[in-house]
């Protein structure tokens, strides 16, 4: 008979929920193993390159679901490495919804005047910055100056990207070559490491069981490097706390599959999924009028064309973030940038009789590729994504050998959300329409449904146990030592990108994470450190449980 | 044959092309230059990568017995000398694919996964390394007038703002620029 591995803690998952777990518990003192699904890729291994099995494949995961489809990180550091660092913080009104569970949604104990603090603590690690109308490429700028034509205000959003290293490449998506992005590998994650945390990429969590003294059994299989669809062994470790954050799509799947032996699981869990209100436009700009109306001139020629340039999202208009606005009412719009394969076959040639999508008049559309504009659209949706039960193994059938996969998310839209989505497309329409400087058509949602890059709540926290999984420290009601920190936690929709606030409320819940740990019999400390410098941070831990 | 021709109609149905010779009856030919068939849609499907390779012959035949059932439903005489989803003019390929991928068909994701990879090999060559694809004309990443890459294979923009403010910031913006 062998023995079963055992550690203190084991955090599922290595984007910001499992990052900053894993760094502020090894720092701590604490045994810390942390388990990710995906592969561990650094700067000289991501591609500028379509090819599939390049790491524009190997790093992230395209999951169809009934309704919903999730566009979500699948390697170490997890969403950090695959998104496009875009870091605002949520507006004061967010924290105040109430959704369709007729109170707050969020825990009484956090606002955005709680929540600052914690923005702060992470804008300092990785860090966040101001962008100036010079670090905006010409996407942004064309966005910028559509809405002060059309009345309304446009902002530089703050970002994770150092400036100086930036290529404006638009490879964001296949990780940074540069290492400009400001993602997990370059903080949180080894400093982690440093202070002797383990990090196992290709292990995917499976299970969890409690043993007869309350600890937890960490189920896992190895995941083939190559043909992700292709398990290898199996193995278990055990720990006296489990940090899950394997992202809003896989972490409730765990818990579903680990219900037989741990117990019924909170309502919740699984339950309220929200895709943050997505929805995505893509204009044609008309050159000409992007010259005459807007007085746009890049210097060679060109008034735009420029579609490919730029480093994701930079520029957002946020005149419909007021909170004097009815719920659902509430969102902002930004200029985005999603590369050419899975950018493109959602997107509707503007005008065209059906099919738009294909054919005749999309392949027209693409001919003025380097002339779209993508439009997102963060809005406040109703929380109506669930989960169905699990598959065999992981939270998907995957249909490829890496990033295609088909999951068991069921999402219906109400009307509220539906609402949203169509104020928020006559808001692009009114905006880019006007003078006739694009023509304008919101992508199909007929095909895989609604889609999301931001998945959140699917495991929310909230004072209310009958519509919250977790309480206001993150622990897993009813199952004591088992934590969740990822964007599942999340109550809804936060009306802009959310990995910030995600971050947030990871550092937030470090202190309470901690106590449990020690009052489990682990030792460890609570350190208040920063990855970066080393030195304690000023934030006021709230005391006591 | 059968599976090469019915698999090029598909593709040429997604994103058209120009015929290759006088008598290609799997490109429909509605468009004046290259399309999803001639950016290397069969190399895609039939990527090991993808993992469909075997799945593709099953997948024609299906494509073959819903264009019979689209002829017949219509009452067409389709030229039995060909496959026949490639016996069907380009309008009818194309609603036929409308069908497949529309909200009631129990074979969509099927379709639309299809129609997904013949996409991506037309404006993403994802068979190929893309400086390669560029160098080598790709038609797709040509005709969307993708860039290409410095000397080494990285893309690298120097020029990329208009460095100038272009609209007012929103007045409740905080300082460090975010919304209140």
């Amino acid at each position: 008979m062998t023995s079963t591995e055992k550690t203190d803690v084991v955090v599922v998952g290595s984007g910001f929920g499992g990052a900053i777990a894993a760094y502020h518990l090894a720092a701590g003192g604490a045994r810390v193993v942390v388990l990710e699904r995906g592969p561990w890729l650094r700067a000289e291994d991501f591609d500028h390159d379509f090819k599939l099995g390049s790491s524009y494949t190997r790093i992230f995961d395209f999951t169809v679901g009934d309704g919903m489809s999730v566009l979500a990180g699948n390697c170490v550091g997890g969403g950090s490495v695959v998104y496009f660092a875009t870091m605002p913080r949520a507006p004061r009104f967010v924290f105040e919804r109430h959704g369709g569970i007729g109170r707050r949604m969020w825990p009484a104990s956090i606002s955005r005047e709680t929540l600052d603090p914690w923005y702060d603590v992470v804008s300092a690690a990785l860090p966040v910055t101001p962008q100036t109308w010079d670090d905006v490429p010409y996407a942004g700028g064309l966005f910028a100056a559509a809405c002060r034509h059309a009345g309304r205000s446009a902002n530089p959003v703050p970002s994770a990207i150092d400036k100086q290293l930036c290529t404006n490449c638009n490879w964001m998506m296949a990780g940074c070559r540069f290492d400009a992005k400001r993602s997990l590998l370059l903080n949180y994650l080894p400093a982690a490491v440093e202070n002797g945390a383990e990090i196992r990429p290709l292990r995917e969590v499976q299970r969890l069981t409690r043993t007869a003294e309350g600890n937890y059994q960490v189920h896992y299989n190895r995941v083939d490097d190559t043909d992700y669809r292709l398990q290898h062994e199996s193995a278990v470790i055990e720990a006296k706390i489990v940090v899950l954050a394997a992202g809003a799509g896989a972490t409730p799947v765990i818990l579903q599959r680990s219900e037989a032996e741990l117990g019924t699981m909170p309502h919740a869990v699984g339950r309220y999924f929200s895709g943050n209100g997505e929805r995505l436009n893509t204009a044609v700009i008309n050159e000409n009028r992007a010259r005459e109306v807007l007085g746009l001139d890049r210097g060679d020629g060109h008034a735009y064309g420029a579609h490919q340039i730029g480093k994701g999202p930079c520029v957002a208009t946020w005149d419909h973030l007021d909170e004097s606005l009815p719920e659902y009412s509430r969102y902002s719009l930004e200029q985005l940038y999603f590369p050419p394969g899975l950018g493109t076959i959602l997107a509707q040639a503007p005008g065209a009789a059906a099919p738009a999508w294909f054919g005749r008049e999309k392949k027209e559309m693409l001919r003025d590729w380097q002339s779209w504009l993508t439009v997102f659209a963060m809005t406040e949706d109703d929380n109506e994504g669930v989960f169905g039960p699990p598959p065999a193994t992981g939270n998907a059938e995957r249909v490829t050998q890496q990033m295609l996969g088909r999951g068991t998310l069921g999402y219906d839209p109400t009307a509220n959300t539906l609402r949203g989505w169509a104020e928020s497309d006559a808001e692009v329409r009114d905006i880019l329409e006007r003078d006739g400087i694009a023509k304008v058509r919101p992508w199909s949602n007929e095909l895989v449904g609604a889609y999301t890059v931001h998945p959140l709540s699917s495991c929310r926290i909230g004072d209310d146990p009958a519509t919250s999984a977790l309480d206001d420290r993150h622990e897993l009601r009813g199952h004591p030592g088992i934590f969740v920190t990822d964007g599942s936690a999340v109550p809804g929709a936060l009306t802009v990108n959310p990995a910030l606030t995600i971050a947030a409320l990871a550092e937030r819940a470090i202190p309470a994470l901690v106590q449990a740990a020690q009052e489990r019999g682990v030792a460890v400390t609570y350190e208040a450190s920063s990855p970066v410098s080393g030195t304690a941070h000023q934030v006021a831990v709230p005391t006591g449980r | 044959m059968t599976q090469i021709a019915t698999l090029e109609a598909f593709a040429d149905t997604i994103i058209p092309g120009c015929k290759r010779t006088s008598d290609d009856r799997a490109i429909a030919g509605v468009s004046e230059d290259g399309g999803a068939v001639a950016a290397g849609a069969l190399a895609v499907l039939a990527d090991p990568a993808l993992g469909l390779t075997d799945a593709l012959e099953g997948m024609a035949g299906l494509l073959n017995m819903h264009a019979g059932a689209y002829g017949r439903k219509r009452g067409l005489t389709l030229d039995g000398t060909v496959p026949a989803l490639v016996a069907l003019s380009f309008d009818d390929r194309t609603a036929l694919v409308q069908e497949l991928t529309g909200p009631a068909h129990s074979e969509r994701e099927v379709w639309f996964g299809a129609a997904l990879f013949c996409t991506m090999a037309f404006d993403s060559a994802p068979h190929l390394p893309t400086a390669t694809a560029l160098a080598e004309h790709h038609p797709g990443l040509e005709l969307i007038g993708f860039r290409a890459p410095d000397a080494d294979g990285l893309w690298r923009f120097a020029d990329f703002s208009y460095r100038r403010r272009l609209a007012d910031p929103h007045p409740q913006t905080t300082e460090t620029g975010s919304p209140t």
